[in-house]
């Protein structure tokens, strides 16, 4: 088993210096004077400096372009990121660091509530919908759910924004608080119920995105179990059909639910680009796409590079929950 | 009853099932004529009459079956309606209203009309009472048009008709999706080919490529890619969506690598393949005659499926003013306009404008996962239906 997992731990090493090779190879592919119209603005109004701008350029392979040039400077970009320093972002004037360690938490709180969301509610519409297998409800809630998934976030953000917070103005349109309140130090209450009050449209979004894949995935493990020969027996047996599908069915219908749902745990960090924008939300979704507009080549890098070791520790996770939850596998 | 073997009872409701509508797509011209003339087999024994045999089973080929197991499914019949809509209304629509109409997607139309605004506001007057304040202006618009018989859904921002941009917008989406589809599944095909069929260390490497590809993160990869493009000044605007093509299938094509890879893993041992070994073929015919045809299936379902993702990435990256320059129509930059953060007007008061682009966008990416799944079900010979 030790070996295993420390064979999963080298892959996962490879795999993350390819994904820093290529995204370096990305802002290598960009035009020189790209950085130079991107930091005109930072140049111009004192918070950057000639100096500082061919720095930038050097440390991203964009000053010396022959061979010995980019490994310089891609070995000096890998051993300033392997110590954790993701370097300097010129648009928000911060290390990078800094600006993930505090625009992270929203972005993860809003997640982890959709994410839980939706777990709550796909999963027993999966179960139901796979025991009865073509009938009305696993018709009509596959047909929801698959609109769910079809759905563009963007569009579904304008649709709820005119419903509730124009026609009906139940709900505010944009932003994390109410810009024209101002609350005391006190008001720590007040001040979370503003926020709740404004991430409910948000949230809807997600749980109305995420609820499709859940649940498909759940009905289709189901629809697997339920034709096994165990259940055959335990139907045998005379069990009621309740016991038959909740305690015998569902639990080996867990082993790919918990493998799948623990690996995309660490996505949650990583923030919703889109409906993060559309609604004005600042979290690192939004700032990192404001970042790609702006051509933040520090930030931007830094950010992708948090992503890969995102997916990289939830494959890991993944991989690692299947050996503790399901008894069966043994591995070399 | 498990259609494991291709053998249908003929006592099945032939009514419910017309036969002229899937026959084209038979291909097996034998297997066809027996089935036609199923009921009744005529042999010639030894002595040379003839012996007439009644069967009550009927021989259909394997590619009729599907179909069959496809058109019964009301899902799936759904989406093939959802998608030839959406293929009739973006390619051969343009040509209607071009002929009918005369003009294309970035035609400028002036529609001048008053419009009001009457603003409201309470204050307390020097006299202590309490007075409502109305303020009507008026203003002459030429542009935002309402709906009307000869614009449909009325005009856009810039006086566009936003019918006819729907229609051009859809043909965008749908020539993106197929080629960038087409691309991923031959680069799939090539690389998830070979890494199965060789093993070990040319696996070993195409499948770490595969693996750091699959972790490059998606969406932000391609917003720096389409930014970096669209600032380049010596790229001209429409060739914009070449780059594109080729950055979606770069970022998309690992999934059709490793189900071939799987595929061919599992059918290399099987005993048709060492049959075909020991009549000498060569790798490439061995691989791309005898295993890829084998794994036609999962990917004709991986590519419809998949279809309605790579529409989904390309209107968020119109949204975003990534994809298709302004002034050509796509779904996506039509409900960008509604954006809040450029102003509600257009959110609040003009759904006409974006709530029609958005509904395309959901009926093509559903009609496309409605005939994966239909596929799906209907190649797979463990289903029941």
């Amino acid at each position: 088993m030790w070996r295993y997992i420390l064979k999963r731990l080298i892959l996962a090493v490879v795999i993350l210096v390819g994904v820093s090779v290529l995204i370096y190879m990305l802002t290598m592919l960009m035009p020189a004077d790209y950085i130079d119209r991107q930091t005109a603005a930072a140049v111009q109004n004192g918070s950057m400096t000639q100096d500082e701008v061919m720095r930038l350029k050097e440390l991203y392979g964009l000053a010396d372009k022959s061979f010995g040039g980019i490994m310089k400077s891609y070995s000096k970009w890998l051993g300033s990121t392997m110590t954790g320093d993701l370097g300097y972002s010129f648009l928000y004037g911060k290390p990078v660091t800094e600006v993930l360690g505090e625009y992270i938490w929203t972005s993860f709180i809003i997640a982890l509530i959709a994410f839980i969301l939706q777990t709550v509610i796909a999963i027993p519409m999966g179960i139901k919908a796979s025991v009865n297998q073509y009938g009305a409800y696993d018709y009509t809630v596959s047909v929801f759910a698959m609109i769910g998934t079809a759905l563009p976030s963007f569009f579904l953000s304008a649709l709820l924004m005119n419903v509730f917070s124009i026609q009906l103005r139940w709900l505010p349109l944009q932003g994390l608080t109410t810009a024209t309140k101002v609350f005391l130090p006190g008001q720590g209450f007040e001040v979370f119920l503003d926020k709740v009050w404004h991430l409910i449209l948000p949230i809807t979004v997600l749980v109305v995105l995420g609820i499709g894949g859940t649940m498909k995935f759940t009905r289709t493990n189901m629809l697997e179990v339920l034709n096994s020969d165990y259940i055959r027996t335990a139907r045998a047996k005379g069990l009621s059909e309740h016991t038959v599908v909740y305690k015998h069915a569902f639990k080996n219908t867990m082993i790919p639910l918990v493998t799948s749902l623990s690996g995309t745990l660490p996505s949650l960090f990583g923030g919703a680009m889109i409906t993060e924008t559309v609604f004005a939300i600042p979290g690192i979704g939004y700032m990192a796409l404001r970042a790609t507009q702006q051509g933040d080549i520090p930030f931007i890098m830094g950010y992708n590079m948090f992503l890969a070791i995102l997916t990289v520790l939830g494959m890991l996770i993944s991989d690692l929950m299947y050996m503790v939850v399901d008894p069966r596998v043994k591995l070399k | 009853m498990e259609n494991k073997v291709p053998f249908e009872e003929t006592n099945k409701p032939e009514e419910t099932l017309p036969h002229h509508s899937y026959t084209d797509l038979v291909e097996d011209e034998v297997l066809q004529q027996e089935a036609e003339s199923a009921e009744h087999h005529s042999y010639t024994d030894i002595s040379g009459d003839e012996i007439i045999v009644e069967e009550n089973f009927r021989v259909i080929s394997p590619g009729r079956m599907v179909a069959k197991r496809f058109f019964r499914s009301k899902l799936s019949i759904a989406g093939l309606c959802m998608i030839v809509f959406v293929f009739l209304f973006s390619f051969v629509g343009p040509l209607i209203t071009d002929a009918v109409w005369g003009y294309g997607e970035t035609q400028m139309f002036k529609i001048e009309r008053v419009s009001d605004m009457v603003s409201k506001g309470d204050f307390y007057a020097a006299d202590g009472k309490e007075y409502t304040y109305y303020d009507r202006s008026q203003s002459i618009v030429s542009f935002k048009a309402p709906p009307s018989k000869d614009h449909w859904l009325g005009t856009d921002t810039s006086g566009f008709d936003i019918f006819v941009r729907l229609m051009y917008g859809g043909r965008i989406s749908l020539v993106i999706s197929f080629i960038v589809i087409f691309l991923e599944t031959i680069i799939g095909i090539v690389l998830g080919g070979f890494a199965g069929y060789f093993g070990k260390w040319v696996d070993q490497v195409v499948m770490r490529v595969v693996d750091i590809f699959a972790c490059l993160p998606g969406m932000p990869i391609l917003l720096i890619l389409s930014a970096a493009i669209s600032s380049i000044e010596s790229i001209p605007a429409e060739h914009r969506i070449y780059y594109l093509m080729a950055f979606l299938t770069l970022m998309g094509w690992t999934g059709a690598a490793r189900i071939v890879r799987g595929q061919i893993l599992m059918l290399r041992e099987q005993e048709y393949m060492l049959a075909a070994e020991t009549t000498g073929l060569s790798a490439t015919h061995k691989i791309f005659k005898h295993l890829i045809p084998n794994v036609m299936p999962q990917l004709i379902v991986s590519m419809t499926l998949g279809l309605g993702g790579i529409i989904l990435y390309e209107s968020t990256l119109s949204y975003l003013g990534l994809g298709v320059p302004f002034p050509r129509a796509a779904w996506g930059s039509m409900i960008a306009l509604a954006d809040p953060s450029k102003g509600q007007e257009i959110l609040a008061n003009y759904p006409n404008m974006w709530v029609p682009a958005g509904i395309l966008i959901i009926v093509t990416v559903l009609g496309f996962s409605f005939i994966g799944d239909g596929l799906r079900d209907a190649f797979d010979p463990r289903m029941k239906r």
